[in-house]
């Protein structure tokens, strides 16, 4: 039965059977392009790959090696450091209280000390955007941990023990896969009336997890069929030790790449139900609520508008370039 | 090829099932059915309930499920809040979204494929290096907020289009709002089609192709990218659902009256029939366009049949 595709996959898909030989090939240029360009820094250490004096290094420590010499990792890596520590002590680098507003102040440019300008309600726009990461933050945190535990439980049980089981949650899936995210979230959210953020981030979990859990599902399946799980079986191994000490380890990659690089799509998505009313409600700062309120008035005063969006949209940015860095050290070959 | 479309068709009746069932509780059980019928006030018990017996709401809820299903298949969508019938309101709508996703798709095909033939061929090249960061950026920044930027600088500050689309929403006034709404997975295809065909431009086939001494652009139309839109392909066949109910943002912005249009205005007035119509319908939408992907498979590469 041909399995639904994952478009994201699809370019290693695409390849085919006959391609398994290229795609060895290219694994291996890139992998030598890699090392040809982390050679300078490596400095007199870094002997040849694989000889008998270099040390065995396992897959994570291959990663993090990678990692630490990518500046998208490390320009990204600092904006998120900053964002999270924004979003646990705002009154760092802002003074102000995002909930004081004036009237008066209505939508007046920048001014000292004010350097954003303020709001349709005269609050301070500098500090409404400081507070805003916060929801952002953890909205795409939470959702993102949520989504991770249930898909890659689910989806790789399924794919562990097969059978009756991973049918049905293959079509439980399919069954998620057809409705539209943004208008299941407004569907579901519009009855909600509470104001915290833990029923949007309900909703990402219930509507996200079948994704993580068809990529743990087929990185399961791969994964159990290797020699060393085949010999575990034989030296008469529990299921769970298989799954814990054999295939999680190394069925997990997949799901922490498309888990990071989702992280900034559900803050994206977050702000996108605020905007439409239904995600986070207004005691909560938050930047959708706030570029939503600044669209009505777009004409007179675009800087209402402009700083909470140009903020979405550098963490959002910065959460998929994240994961483009992970995903490039920890699987070379889908560069 | 017979057998297979019946044995898909058979095995979306679940889906279709499921996805409608799911809508149909969210709206049902969660909401108030009845509350949006006496406008903004509350409704008093004794017309909440004649109004639940009336609309058969006193029921359990498979059996109304399945009394809906049954109007469903007879072409009775039911009648929106102002007593309108949601097939009329369907008829007018989906005209105007039908459209309006066209014209993303026409800029995703033209300017995502392009993009990506011109990158993948290049690749790690400036021209390469600046696509893919224009993508990164395009993807980062929210539909909506692409949306409100555009409106602001093209409609408002330089006038070149119309901030809002008229209530006939011709192509012409659709052209705006479809960019916006095709932007991120115009990046996505762009990515695509890059990945893909820089990986497939090291196959045995090209070789071949350049070997026996074929012009480079027919190596590249004709063997490259035959092969290498394989899972492009898929992945726009698969996004015509998601951009039709994604429209609702794109909609909202430039106060279209599709699809999207109407879901808002039945959510907001707790309009269940309008609700999971319109959702019965795009569910439908995205598991055609489903199986028409996989039916062009076969067509694409023709290494697949379907017995």
């Amino acid at each position: 039965m041909p399995e639904p595709h994952e478009p994201a996959e699809g370019a290693v898909a695409g390849t085919g059977m006959g391609g398994a030989m290229d795609l060895a090939a290219s694994e291996a240029t890139t992998l030598a392009a890699g090392e040809a360009g982390a050679g300078p820094g490596a400095g007199p250490g870094g002997g040849p790959r694989g000889g008998p004096s270099a040390p065995a290094r396992s897959l994570w420590s291959d990663a993090w090696r990678d990692l630490r010499r990518n500046p998208v990792f490390l320009v990204s890596g600092l904006i998120i450091l900053f964002l999270v520590l924004i979003s646990l002590w705002p009154s760092a680098i802002t003074s102000g209280d995002p909930l004081d507003c004036d009237l008066a102040n209505a939508q007046k440019g920048s001014s000292p000390g004010h350097p954003f300008g303020f709001n349709g309600q005269g609050c301070d726009v500098y500090t409404r955007t400081v507070y805003g990461a916060r929801a952002s933050v953890t909205v795409g945190v939470c959702a993102t941990l949520g989504v991770a535990v249930l898909g890659s439980v689910l989806g790789g049980l399924a794919g562990f023990f097969g059978g009756v089981w991973d049918a049905i949650l293959s079509r439980i899936t399919d069954v998620f896969f057809a409705i539209p995210v943004v208008l299941g979230g407004l569907v579901l959210l519009s009855v909600v009336t509470s104001n915290t953020v833990w029923p949007v981030i309900g909703f990402m979990v219930l509507l996200g997890w079948p994704q993580i859990s068809r990529i743990a599902r087929g990185s399961v399946i791969t994964a159990k069929q290797h020699d060393y799980v085949q010999a575990a079986r034989a030296l008469g191994a529990s299921n769970a030790r298989m799954l814990l000490r054999h295939i999680a380890p190394n069925a997990v990659a997949p799901v922490i790449v498309v888990a990071t690089i989702a992280l900034g799509t559900y803050i994206a998505l977050e702000a996108t139900l605020s905007y439409l009313g239904v995600g986070l409600k207004p005691p909560t700062v938050s930047w959708g609520i706030d570029i939503s309120a600044a669209s009505q008035y777009i004409r007179n005063a675009p800087h209402m508008l402009l700083w909470p969006a140009g903020a979405l949209a550098v963490t959002v940015l910065a959460f998929i370039m994240l994961g483009d860095a992970v995903r490039d050290a920890l699987d070379p070959k889908l560069r | 090829m017979g057998r297979y479309v019946i044995r898909r068709l058979l095995q979306m009746i679940p889906v279709f099932i499921g996805a409608t069932l799911l809508i149909f509780l969210m709206v049902n059980v969660m909401g108030d059915p009845v509350a949006g019928l006496c406008g903004d006030r509350r409704c008093d018990p004794a017309t909440a309930a004649r109004l639940k017996k009336e609309f058969g709401l006193d029921k359990p809820v498979w059996q109304q499920y399945a009394t809906y299903m049954g109007n469903v298949f007879t072409g009775d969508f039911g009648t929106a809040f102002n007593g309108q019938k949601v097939t009329e309101l369907m008829s007018t709508a989906f005209p105007v979204t039908i459209r309006l996703t066209l014209v993303a798709i026409v800029f995703e095909i033209a300017i995502g494929i392009t993009l990506g033939v011109l990158t993948g061929l290049r690749r790690g090249r400036p021209v390469d290096t600046a696509v893919l960061i224009l993508t990164l950026v395009v993807i980062s920044v929210p539909t909506f907020v692409t949306g409100l930027l555009l409106q602001l600088f093209l409609g408002v500050e330089w006038g070149v289009i119309k901030p809002s689309v008229s209530s006939e929403a011709t192509v012409d006034e659709l052209i705006v709002p479809g960019l916006v709404l095709a932007s991120v997975s115009l990046a996505y295809v762009t990515r695509l089609t890059r990945t893909s065909i820089a990986e497939n431009r090291r196959a045995d086939y090209v070789r071949t192709a350049v070997a026996k001494g074929l012009p480079r652009r027919r190596v590249i139309t004709r063997h490259l990218l035959r092969n290498s839109l394989i899972p492009v392909v898929t992945f726009i066949g698969t996004d015509v659902g998601a951009l039709m109910g994604g429209a609702i943002v794109t909609e909202r912005i430039f106060n279209i009256h599709g699809v999207g249009f109407q879901l808002y205005q039945g959510i907001l007035r707790q309009s269940t029939q309008t609700v999971v119509g319109f959702v019965t319908v795009l569910v439908l939408v995205f598991l055609m366009a489903n199986l028409i992907v996989d039916l062009l498979y076969a067509v694409l590469d023709p290494r697949i049949r379907y017995a």
